[in-house]
């Protein structure tokens, strides 16, 4: 009993993580569907920007934790502004080929500025494990199921009452229409991509302290989050959520029960069932999702 | 095939048949051969690719799995089971080739960013399974020893035989893929490409087609993946991850989607790029690549040879049908 | 538009192609006498990279100092360095340029063991030795076509020795070992699984996790209920940091935990914290200089390297590094003997012995290339955040 609950807990903090990565690829999905294939090297910016914050500038984590979620925001905005936009041919291939060669770019950045070791966070608290049942659950990872639920709130908060968050919703429907209506759409598909590159820094950040943080780590978060976001449905905040718990559990019963080794197959898998039988995910619907351009 | 084309094909063969003897004098660059040993092996792969993405308008990020059945099928068949490679290369293509018919029924009623993760999920779970079967695979050690070609009889490893061995293949499978495309399938391929809805409203069985395109770039790949196997003689997953089937895409995609000749200029140039070129700027490499990526998919999406005009007709790429607003 | 984005895209390619043309056309100087060259291929980036790095530097190191006292013999030493970027295919292609293009008489590298079995064919045809820094047996067996090819690194077998021998005296015969799935963990855990009869231990876990896995709780939960007697974790990178962690925090510190010799880098003991202390690997004596007995043989050389790495580079010292430098010593020492001729250095180095190195004392022999044992190995212990021998 107290295995199970030990592979629960290992699964639900790593399968948070992967639905942070979700919804970032959500925000930007809702609003330009476009899918962007640099959203787990934000994860990692997020999290080394910390780690730079804190071990060298030896700021406090909370002052570094917002500071990184902001810069790397800022990454965001660079990335569309200077280039996103300036995408001529705005095929599907194009996009995926643009955001691909942005990961390389900022991969290859990560790896000047903070060279090839992992890095490490203090634990925002103090501590060792506390005990449950037989397992023992590190009070990290409290925080990272505990930030992650303030992020969801928050963004659902400001898609659904606040004007920005309506306008941004508004566009994915029909950017036409909603230019019509006034909605400066540009501005709108631009905060997206800030908003974006902020969630995927608060998972790098809250993370990192449990499973330290490397240069080329994104990749293997980018998949596995966007597998969750697929499972979800691309575009559902309450469906990534879920989606990204139950791919970590069933990774973690699967390395625990299972085998180890084919522990990573299993997000995999899951991706290919989901768009084979239910492409719009979990909670998508399919009219909604046979009307997207993508 | 049109004049133009077999003015092409002669040009290029010619260039390719002399390229050894222009390099093999000049120290600095006698290497190059080389370097276009593995440019022939990708351009199969590539080649195999552009079908699928340019005429038949399909992405795939799981080229790179294909290339590793192929190449691990040679390799287990030839080192552990003591085939002859020659025996051994059908095998692999057949066994690819039904691998990717299997994967293509489900997978290609699929579009744009969802076919693309389904086949980058497939391509990642190959590489999973060839890193955890260590009994037949060899693991992530990897599996070495591989005996080489013979031709005739001859060992085949010098480069400059390997070299021609390579290249005669990517001639005929070039031959093989003209003939395809000025034929029925041909056709009926770019009506798919143009607006998939109206051809199938025309009576074109567009799955079926679709399916068939995939396979010969399956069995392009593997076939690439065996001559990789027995000019290289080791064999590990890494060769055959993600990353290499993006650089499939991307030599495709900087040559030119709409023509097969760009995939074979887009294959040369990156390999050369990949492998030689960029290691003058050393540590910087991978920020260039980064970098010269970004600026052709931004200011050349229709590859290099929309600049020299070397492909046939603009190809429209359009996005499958569209949303409320237009 | 379209025409300033052809045309800038033209600049870009102008600009790459005036770049190869320049690394051909900078002239390598007027030098007195010809220099020696030494060719070298390492994984600087990429995922070997933590290997890569360390070795260039030492290399760059040695080469820089032997110049500085005028050469060997009076010629300067050319080191030509590539990058495989931890890739098979490129190193491949690295090493036949460096044999083609640059001429070298002796290659040192590559770094890891995948790459090294994707280059002994090349070695082999091409009859110019190689004296690689990774450690599979493979590499240097079968020795029939292997005559062109040597290395540095000790092998697995002789650290699972090393460590079987240390828990046969303790006692300890239930043992659970975790591996990541990559050439380094699966190379371990092939001689952790061979060897493990022969000194009466019975495994009673195997498992295994992938190099990119961000908590090894599951895979200790596992172990755990096995109840074994101790626990072998080997891997490199990140994973080998996490072993730690999660075995300190699941409460399983009563198990002792080894680490492989891939955790050989001072670096790792601040990364995994307190929860280090205890843990006990076996490392080649380059990482433990200060510690060492004064009567070591190896000792005076260990320390010299510590001292000048540390210094110029402002980091602790690694085992990887020190591979690069018996492999450029060796190297050194053998062109200092014969000369440039590829097949006298081969027959050089297949003669050396009593060579005193980082890694230990290298005995070469017709059959042995790798000319190392166990006892170049010692047992060792992390104590209040540093290295001690074990007791």
């Amino acid at each position: 009993m107290g295995d199970m609950l030990q592979y629960s807990v290992s699964g639900l903090t790593v399968g948070v993580i992967y639905a942070l990565v979700a919804i970032g690829y959500n925000v930007i999905y809702n609003v330009t569907e476009i899918i962007n294939f640099a959203q787990g090297e934000f994860v990692m910016l997020g999290g080394l920007c910390a780690v730079f914050l804190v071990g060298t500038l030896h700021l406090p984590i909370s002052v570094a934790f917002f500071a990184s979620i902001l810069a790397v925001g800022v990454i965001g905005f660079m990335m569309e502004r200077f280039v996103i936009r300036q995408a001529r041919d705005v095929t599907v291939l194009s996009l995926i080929i643009i955001t691909i060669a942005i990961s390389i770019l900022l991969k290859g950045t990560a790896m000047f500025c903070w060279g090839k070791d992992p890095y490490s966070l203090p634990p925002f608290s103090p501590g060792g494990p506390i005990l449950i049942g037989g397992a023992a659950i590190q009070r990290q990872a409290f925080w990272v199921v505990g930030v992650s639920a303030l992020v969801v709130i928050c963004l659902t908060a400001f898609f659904r009452r606040s004007i920005y968050g309506k306008a941004m919703l508004a566009c994915a429907d029909n950017p036409n229409a909603a230019r019509m209506a006034g909605i400066p759409v540009r501005q709108m598909v631009l905060l997206s991509f800030v908003l974006s590159g902020a969630v995927g820094a608060a998972a790098g950040v809250i993370i990192t302290p449990i499973s330290l943080m490397e240069y080329d780590r994104g990749a293997m978060l980018g998949l596995k989050g966007f597998g969750a976001a697929v499972l979800g449905g691309l575009g559902q905040f309450h469906g990534a959520l879920v989606a990204g718990a139950l791919l970590g559990l069933a990774e973690s019963f699967c390395a625990g029960y299972l085998s180890s080794g084919y522990k990573d197959a299993v997000a995999l898998v899951l991706l290919l069932l989901a768009l084979f039988f239910k492409p719009e995910g979990l909670f998508g619907s399919k009219e909604a999702a046979g009307l997207k351009k993508f | 095939m049109g004049k133009r084309n077999w003015g092409i094909f002669l040009g290029t063969l010619v260039i390719i048949a002399v390229f050894p003897w222009l390099v093999k004098p000049v120290k600095a660059i006698s290497h190059y051969l080389d370097v276009m040993v593995f440019a022939g092996i990708f351009s199969l792969v590539s080649i195999g690719l552009s079908m699928l993405m340019g005429y038949a308008g399909q992405v795939s990020l799981a080229q790179a799995a294909f290339f590793g059945i192929g190449a691990y099928t040679s390799g287990i068949l030839t080192s552990r089971l003591g085939f002859n490679p020659w025996a051994a290369m059908p095998v692999g293509i057949l066994a690819s080739m039904l691998v990717a018919w299997l994967l293509g029924i489900p997978a290609l009623r699929l579009k744009g960013h969802y076919l693309a993760m389904a086949t980058l999920g497939f391509g990642v779970i190959v590489t999973i399974i060839l890193n955890e079967e260590v009994q037949w695979t060899g693991g992530p050690s990897g599996m070495g020893d591989i005996p080489s070609l013979s031709v005739a009889g001859v060992k085949v490893t010098s480069e400059m035989g390997y070299y021609y061995v390579v290249w005669s293949m990517v001639f005929l499978a070039l031959l093989f893929c003209f003939h395809v495309l000025h034929s029925r399938v041909g056709r009926a391929l770019r009506a798919i490409h143009e607006e998939e809805m109206a051809a199938e409203a025309m009576g074109v069985p567009t799955a079926r087609f679709k399916i068939q395109v995939f396979v010969l770039g399956a069995a392009f790949a593997a076939l690439a993946g065996s001559l990789y196997t027995h000019y290289v003689t080791f064999l590990n997953p890494a060769s055959f991850n993600l990353m290499w089937s993006i650089r499939f895409l991307l030599m495709v995609m900087v040559g030119g989607m709409q023509s097969l000749w760009g995939a074979l200029l887009g294959t040369v140039l990156m390999t050369f790029v990949g492998n030689e070129w960029l290691h003058v700027f050393a540590e910087f490499e991978i920020l260039v690549y980064g970098a010269i990526l970004l600026v052709v998919a931004l200011l050349l999406p229709k590859g290099l040879v929309s600049l020299i005009s070397l492909g046939g007709s603009p190809r429209k790429v359009r996005v499958p049908l569209t949303d409320g607003s237009s | 538009m379209k025409r300033l984005g052809s045309s800038l895209t033209l600049v870009v390619l102008v600009g790459i192609l005036l770049g190869v043309l320049w690394n051909f056309g900078v002239p390598s100087g007027v030098d007195a006498a010809e220099p020696y060259k030494i060719g070298a291929v390492f994984s600087i980036t990429g995922p070997a990279s933590f290997l890569g790095e360390p070795e260039k530097k030492t290399a760059e190191m040695v080469v820089a100092a032997v110049n500085k006292q005028g050469g060997i013999n009076g010629h300067p030493i050319e080191l030509i360095v590539a990058d495989d970027e931890s890739d098979a295919t490129k190193c491949n292609l690295a090493v036949k340029k460096l044999i083609k293009k640059d001429e070298v008489p002796v290659i040192i590298g590559p770094s890891t063991s995948g790459n090294s079995m994707a280059v002994v064919s090349v070695a082999e045809e091409s009859r110019v030795p190689l004296i690689s820094c990774a450690a599979s047996y493979k590499i240097v067996t079968p020795i029939e076509s292997r005559q062109w090819v040597f290395k540095v690194a000790g092998s697995d077998s002789h650290v699972v020795e090393k460590l079987f021998d240390y828990m046969k005296a303790k006692g300890i015969q239930k043992l659970a070992i975790m591996t990541v799935s990559d050439g380094f963990g699966a190379s371990g855990r092939e001689e952790l699984l061979r060897l493990a009869p022969e000194y009466n231990i019975t495994i009673v876990a195997d498992e295994r996790y992938g190099p990119q896995d961000t908590d090894l709780s599951p895979q200790l939960t596992k172990i755990r209920g096995a109840q074994p007697q101790a626990i072998v974790n080997w891997s490199t990178g990140p994973t080998q940091i996490l072993a730690v962690k999660n075995w300190h925090d699941l409460g399983m510190t009563s198990i002792p935990l080894y680490q492989s010799h891939g955790f050989g880098s001072k670096k790792n003991i601040p990364l995994a914290g307190p929860a280090a202390e205890g843990v006990l690997l076996a490392l080649a004596r380059v990482n433990i200089g200060p510690i060492l007995p004064d009567t070591q043989s190896q000792k005076k050389v260990i320390m010299e390297y510590t001292k000048a790495y540390e210094e110029q580079f402002k980091e602790p010292i690694s085992s990887f590094g020190g591979h690069a430098w018996d492999a450029t010593s060796l190297a050194i020492a053998a062109l200092k003997a014969v000369g440039p001729d590829p097949a006298k250095i081969r027959d050089f180095l297949e003669k050396t012995q009593g060579f005193v190195g980082m890694h230990g004392i290298f005995n070469f022999s017709p059959k042995d290339h790798n000319g190392l044992s166990k006892n170049d190995l010692e047992m060792v212990v992390v104590q209040k955040g540093d290295w001690a021998l074990a007791p």
